[in-house]
Parts: structure tokens; sequence; C-alpha cells
């Protein structure tokens, strides 16, 4: 019962996994992944949401009993109001009604042509129905809705890209970029791959993403300095390796927590909930593998300073006269 | 670092404590909450409409409009000016969003242009200063003067309708018994409208939509619409449609005997006669006069009322009316002479009004959405702290402890500030719950590794909480990052969940590096006399001798 006090030690220590010496199967295969993504997003797209799209998206439940789906659909199919995608959730007796953005007639415009499909859309419910959500967004907001996500995910990677450079130097800061939007874009791909809905919370989760997954990234590059600075002759790609496999139970771990809660939300939240925790929990598992297997290649990459002893352990004075003369850098063959 | 004054700790104790105090209240109903004596905090947080219910309508402006109706005006003021300033005008025009003036005499042209110079504005106010003037006004060729309104005098009439339509819109809104309804301005041209409760949401827009434009217009007395229609209008008459099949379309005169923004009161009655529901107004002093003069030389005749450009009814004048009181009978039920008498009292609004965006959930569905965050929120609370515990023992029991009271200081800070808490709201909650435990995490594998490296007891903790501090702050600003960017350019639930990660961080950082620092010092003070134990079990490191991971 000794664990009950101490906790388990049960993750491996002590490990020399040659990680750097096979970058080139993960660079590869994150390559595919990228890839494989990029085409998805150019022949398929994203299932985008009412957020982006425009149009309505109607929530219903059954007062008793279940919905007949198919049912539904060929009533809905019937009252002539183009594309209605009807997909049950949860338990059986709820279901999602997605009608798409109407184009506007002479004597009605955009507002009043999709509130009145919407109308034909709850009268044909019947009794037994009860509408519970409705969105309503409309073309001028849903293209505002695309541009400010978009902008949003490029800020806030800005911003961390300028943190990463201003706490490390510029080589840390744009492979922590680079492992980031690995993650991003990966992800973005997986919600085309799966036909996702792709909404605004969804956005959410890609820049809480952002930020989460460089924490692991950081992680390790701080143990990368931390060794730089106490082996100023061990070659880069066994600092790496060494800095790599230091913090594989730190990397690991963090994640499994958020990994957790995050699973919690994922099986037990509502419908809406239902994107975001799915695109989180697939981004923490993206972010942990390319802070172990990515972001470190990239530094090999593109070289860093080998002598952090100057202005960090003397005084923080900035005159590196000296620094500037051992500064070494050292390139990838 | 594993050294905490006395005034240190009860500092921490009492944040802690108020914590506790100031998330309490939103644990109770509100009815419950009002009752309590002043001294005890009541400040709760405040459900979104995605988990209490309740419509959400976003309004938008019709900008053109607000300048069109500048253009309008500044074309009477215009005519006027040059009247009394005696020059003759050959026309005047809007042409490319300007006012294009033509002088008959070229030689006038100076003459106008320092005339029509006087109508510009300075924008600005007296705390920013006057920057520049509403108005361009400029000469062009052949006695031509251009007036163009600059952009800065353009938002500002723009902001001076928007507040107008606010004003507007709440009054319409609030007459319909939703009290609870906030409506205010976002962006520069746009209205967000929120009424808790409200599930169907046409009546509302209905209200909402309609610019009410009330006016009273004289009957051509001699051509109808169906003559008019097969010539060309008179001069200053303009053919206006029925509002519906049995009100036919009239031949009206276009600029009104009285307008709507002179009617004092306007309510739903029944005609003492015919039982039907009508609308009773009174006109104020100028509009009584104005309708009393008109109906006074026109007794026999037809006039129209006239609701946003149609026509509800043309009655015949039987007497003058002096009192200025009247009556509007037209098709309405009950409800549609109410709706009518809300807008004409709420007055018009400055420009039409389109619902953009549009989010009604009904309370059911919020219930079920809190219940779903109840559950995650507590099994993944369970699952982090199962795992904490499993893998930290009893420092696991203090990262819970610290996560648990990162819960609690969340919630206080969303009831002292009074934000709002929304669905994504909850799930940024119980996001932080694994991210708070992180930090943790951070610093026991670090304590770990540094017993595995040789150190004692106290010196691989003390190194720990160190070592493991640049770690943390630095991986939780770039989520801060993040979050910042979200709060800027989110609307609506994404702010939400934005409020909960920015604020979850900050209170993460406080309780894994304060508060489990604390427990560690006290369960260090408590053991004083014995020698201490590792806290943590550890793997003899096979490669890591003894001292070789220096501080």
């Amino acid at each position: 019962m000794r664990f009950l006090f101490k906790g388990v030690d049960f993750f491996p220590h002590d490990t020399r996994w040659k990680i750097i010496e096979r970058r080139y199967i993960f660079i590869g295969l994150s390559w595919a992944l990228a890839v494989l993504s990029a085409v998805l997003l150019m022949t398929r797209g994203l299932n985008y949401g009412v957020d982006f799209k425009g149009g309505s998206l109607i929530e219903v439940q059954a007062k008793s009993g279940g919905i007949d789906i198919g049912d539904l659909r060929v009533r809905l199919d019937k009252l002539g109001i183009g594309d209605v995608q009807v997909q049950a959730v949860g338990t059986g007796n709820e279901a999602l009604i997605r009608v798409a953005q109407q184009v506007p007639t002479k004597d009605l415009n955009e507002e009043k042509v999709q509130a009145a499909a919407n109308e034909k859309v709850k009268s044909a419910l019947g009794e037994n129905i009860d509408v519970r959500r409705i969105e309503v967004v409309g073309p001028t907001v849903s293209a505002e809705l695309k541009r400010t996500g978009v902008v949003a995910v490029i800020a806030s990677m800005f911003g961390i890209l300028l943190y990463v450079w201003f706490r490390f130097e510029w080589q840390f800061a744009v492979a922590a970029i680079l492992a980031l939007s690995h993650d991003v874009f990966i992800t973005v791909g997986m919600f085309s791959l799966l036909w996702y809905e792709f909404d605004l919370s969804v956005v959410a989760a890609i820049l809480t993403l952002a930020g989460y997954s460089i924490n692991d990234t950081v992680v390790v590059f701080d143990r990368i300095r931390e060794n730089l600075r106490r082996y100023k002759r061990m070659p880069l790609i066994e600092l790496l390796n060494l800095s790599i496999n230091e913090t594989l139970s730190r990397t690991v771990l963090t994640s499994v927590t958020t990994a957790l809660a995050v699973l919690a939300l994922y099986i037990f939240g509502t419908a809406v909930i239902h994107g975001f925790s799915f695109a989180m929990l697939f981004g923490i598992v993206i972010g942990t593998y390319s802070s172990i297997f990515v972001a470190a290649p990239f530094l090999l990459l593109f070289g860093v300073k080998r002598d952090w002893s100057g202005p960090a352990v003397k005084s923080p004075s900035k005159s590196d006269a000296t620094g500037k003369g051992q500064r070494e850098n050292v390139t990838s063959k | 670092m594993l050294h905490f004054t006395r005034w240190k700790q009860i500092a921490i104790v009492s944040s802690v404590v108020l914590g506790i105090v100031l998330v309490i209240p939103s644990f109770f109903a509100k009815e419950t909450v009002a009752g309590w004596p002043w001294f005890v905090p009541r400040a709760q947080i405040n459900l979104g409409l995605d988990l209490r219910g309740g419509a959400h309508l976003l309004l938008s402006m019709e900008t053109a409009e607000v300048r069109k109706d500048w253009l309008d005006t500044l074309r009477e003021d215009a005519r006027k000016r040059l009247r009394d300033a005696k020059i003759v005008v050959a026309g005047v025009g809007i042409v490319n969003n300007a006012l294009q003036v033509r002088v008959a005499n070229p030689e006038d042209a100076d003459a106008a242009l320092k005339e029509l110079k006087g109508l510009a504005q300075p924008t600005g106010n007296i705390i920013r200063g006057f920057s520049g003037t509403d108005l361009e006004v400029r000469k062009a060729e052949g006695g031509v003067i251009i007036i163009a309104p600059t952009e800065a005098g353009l938002q500002h009439r723009i902001t001076e309708a928007i507040s107008a339509a606010i004003e507007t819109v709440r009054r319409r809104v609030d007459f319909t018994g939703t009290t609870e309804a906030q409506i205010v301005r976002q962006g520069s041209d746009r209205i967000l409208v929120q009424v808790p409760g409200l599930l169907e949401t046409a009546p509302l827009k209905e209200l909402i939509g309609k610019t009410a434009r009330l006016t009273f217009h004289e009957v051509h007395p001699s051509i109808s619409a169906e003559e008019a229609k097969k010539t060309r209008p008179p001069a200053g008459y303009r053919i206006y449609p029925g509002a519906d099949r049995e009100e036919g379309d009239q031949l009206l005169r276009e600029t009104p005997v009285v307008r709507g923004d002179e009617l004092k009161s306007a309510q739903a009655a029944f005609d003492s006669q015919t039982h039907e529901p009508i609308i009773a107004f009174t006109f104020n002093g100028s509009g009584a006069r104005k309708f009393g003069e008109f109906t006074k030389t026109h007794v026999g005749r037809p006039f129209a009322i006239v609701l946003d450009d149609k026509v509800i009814s043309a009655p015949v004048i039987r007497d003058a009316i002096l009192g200025g009181s009247g009556q509007i009978s037209g098709n309405f039920t009950v409800e549609t002479a109410n709706q009518l008498a809300i807008q004409l009292r709420s007055g018009a609004l400055p420009a039409k009004l389109t619902v953009i965006e549009e989010r009604v959930v009904g309370a059911s569905l919020g219930q079920d959405s809190i219940e779903a965050g109840k559950v995650s929120a507590a099994i993944g609370g369970i699952a982090v702290a199962s795992f904490m515990i499993f893998a930290y023992g009893l420092l696991g029991v203090f990262a819970v402890v610290g996560a648990a009271i990162h819960i609690i200081f969340v919630l206080a800070i969303m009831a002292v500030i009074g934000s709002t808490m929304t669905l994504p709201g909850i799930a940024g909650i119980v996001l932080t719950i694994g991210m708070a435990v992180d930090a943790n995490v951070l610093i026991n594998e670090r304590i770990r590794e540094e017993l595995r490296g040789g150190r004692t007891p106290i010196s691989a903790i003390e190194t720990g909480f160190t070592r493991a501090y640049g770690t943390i702050i630095d991986s939780q600003l770039t989520t801060f990052i993040a979050g910042l960017v979200m709060f800027w350019l989110g609307s609506g639930p994404i702010r939400g969940f934005a409020v909960t990660l920015t604020l979850g961080i900050m209170t993460t950082v406080y309780t894994a590096f304060t508060i489990a620092r604390l427990l560690v010092v006290w369960w260090l003070e408590a053991q004083r006399t014995r020698k201490v134990e590792p806290p943590l079990s550890y793997k003899p490191s096979a490669t890591l001798k003894a001292g070789s991971v220096r501080p």
C-alpha cells in the first residue's frame, strides 16, 4: 500500500530511443499526413456548419418514443426548400436538421426567406416533435465568422511564435511553429476525412490546441536549452535525443491528464460540444506526437546556438562580445 | 522555495477562504440570495442563453438608408439656403452618394459655395477635439457644387442612428413584457438583442423589424390611382400601394400633413359601434394644430393613413378634428392592433433592421447541457484525480486539492466580475481541470528525476519546484496568448470559453505553485522530528549518478 503515499513510478525512464536518427521516418509520416490533409481539403473541403455556411440548424426532440429519421427526411424533402439534412443524435429521440441558405426572392429578402423555410420545417415536424434549438446565420455573418476564424488562428500562432522567439532563439520559434502548424493542419484534415461538422466551436478547439500543443514542445525545448548549457561538447544529435528521452514522461503524462478530462467531455457532453471535444482529443494526441518526433528534428535542420553560458548564467548585461565569437552553428549534413 | 513566512501563509489561506465565500452564492437560487443580509456576498455567475434558454438576435442596420435620409435632408436644406440667399438654382440631384447643386447663373457659383459651406458641421466632440467636418463642399465645372458626406460624418450619423434604433428596439421589446431583455450595440452598425426564456421569435422579429413610419397624407382631389397609373402622377404626388387587397392603391401628396413622430399616444381599443379592433391616437400640440387645420379645410374628402409607405386606411373626413385625437381602423385583429400601437408609441426606426444571426435555445436543452456539463466535469475530475493519486500518491493529492481550489477560484472570479457562463465555458473549465494538474505533473516528474539523480528528499523537492517554474510559465503563457486572441475576436459563446480558459490558466499557475507548494511545506513541517522520507517512489537510475543532475 506504499503507492498510496508515494505513487507508482510506472513510466519507463532511462530510455535511449534514437528518435533523431530515425527522423526521416517520422518526418516522412508527418509529410504524408500533411499531404493527405491538403488533398482532402482541396478535393473534398470541409463540412462547414451553419456558422460558416449560413442557413439554419434545428435541433428537435421527440416528446415520447424515438424519431423515425427516414420518415422525417421524406417529409422534409417534400417541402421544396432545397437540401435538408437530417441527422440522428443522442439516444435516438433527438435529431439535427440542417436547412441550406435559401435564395432570396423578389418579395422576400434573405432573412424572411430563411425564416419561411424554418417555419415550414417546424410545421412539418408533427405533434410529437419539439424544437429545442434553432440557429440561423445569414450570409454576411457566416462570411465574417469564417474570416475571423482564420485571422484568429493566424494571430494566435503569430503571438506564440513571438513568445517562443523571445524566450528561446529564432530556430526554436520556427521549429515550434512548424510543429504547431503540423498539428493544426492535420487536425483540420481529420475533420475533412471524417466529414465531421466544422463550426465555430471547432475553431475554438483549434485555437486552444495551438496554445496547448506548444506546451509539450516548450517542455522539450526547455530541456534542450538546459542540456546545451550543461553538455557543451555533446554532438547535437545525441543531445536532442537525450533531451527528448529525459522529458518523455512529462510530455506524455501531461497530455494524459488533459486527455482524460477531454475524454469525459467527449463521452458525456451534448451534441453541441462534440466537435469541440473531438478536435481537442485528436489535437492532444497529434500534438504530443509532434512534440516528441517532429519539433526537435526541425531544430537539427536549422541548427542552434551552442553557447548558452553567456548572459543567461553570468550577468544579465547584454554585452556578449565573447559570446559572439564562440557562437557555433551546427547544421545537419 | 520551501519557506513561507507566516503572513504569506495567512494570505494564501485567506485567498482560498475568500474564493469559497464568493462562490457560494452561485449555488443558490436568485430569490434565496436576494434575501441574504448585506454583508454576505451576493454576486452570482450569470448563465448564458445557451444554458438558461432564450433568444439571441443580431440585427444589422441598413446604413445606405441612413445616408440616403441624410442626403434627402441636405437637399432640402441646400435649396432653402440658396433661396434665402436669392441664388437661383437650376437643379439639385443625388449622384454617386453626393449632392450636386447646379446654379442657374455660373457667376453665382462662388456665392453659392460660400452659402453651402455653412451646411457642414464639425465632427468629433469637445473631449476628443474637432478633427474635421461632416461634409466636403467643393466647386466643380459649370456652376456645379458638390456636397459629399465625409467618412467621419457618415460614421457619426450611423452612430446616432444606431443609438436611436437601440432605444426604439428597447421600447418595443419591453412592451411585450420581457423585462430581462438585453439590447446592446455591437460593432458600428449592429444591435444584439438577447431575450431569456423566449423560444418563439417570429412575433419579436415582426415587432423589431417594422420601421413603423406613420404618416398622414392628402389624397389627390380628382385623379384616382388607376388613372394616374396610365398617365404620369402629377408633380408632388405619388402612388402608394395598399397594405392589403381591400385597401386599394392611392394617389397621395408626397409631403405628409402630419408625421407619426408628432403622436403623443397610441392605444389599441375597440370601435364603439362596430366592435372592431382599432388604434386610438392623440397628437401632440403641433401635430394637433396641423391636423386640425387640414381636416377643417378638407371636410368631406378622404385622407390616407400610411404606414411604412403603404396605405393602411383612407377614411373620409366627416368633421374637423380639432382636439388632436382620432382613431385608425383597418383590417386589424386584436393582436395586430396591439402591435401597431406599440410600434407607433415607440417611434419609428431611423433605418431598416434585418436579423442576420439568430440563435434560440429551449430551456429544456439548456438544462440538459448543464446536467451534461456537471457529469463531464465530475467524471473528468474523478479520472484526473485517480490518475494523479495513482502516479504521485500524496503529492498527487496535493495536486488534486490545488485543482479543486482552481475551479473555485475560476467560479469566484466569474461571479465577481459578472461574466457569463456558457456551454463552451463549462467545456473550458473541464479542460482546465486537465491542464491544472499539468503543472503538478511537471513539478513531480522533476522531483522524481532529482531523486533518481541522488538528491536528498528536501533538496529534490526544492529543485523540483524551482526548475519546473520557468517551464510552467512558458507553457501556460502560450495557451494564454491563444485565449486572449479568442477573447478579442470571439463572439458570444466562444468568448465564454475564452473567459474560463484565460482565467483558468491564471489560477492554475497560482494553485500549482502556491497552494500545492504550501501543502508540501506543511507536510514537511509535520514530520520535522523524523527523517524525511522521499515523497515519491522512484526507480534507481542506471545512468544518472549521484549529483549528475546539477541545479
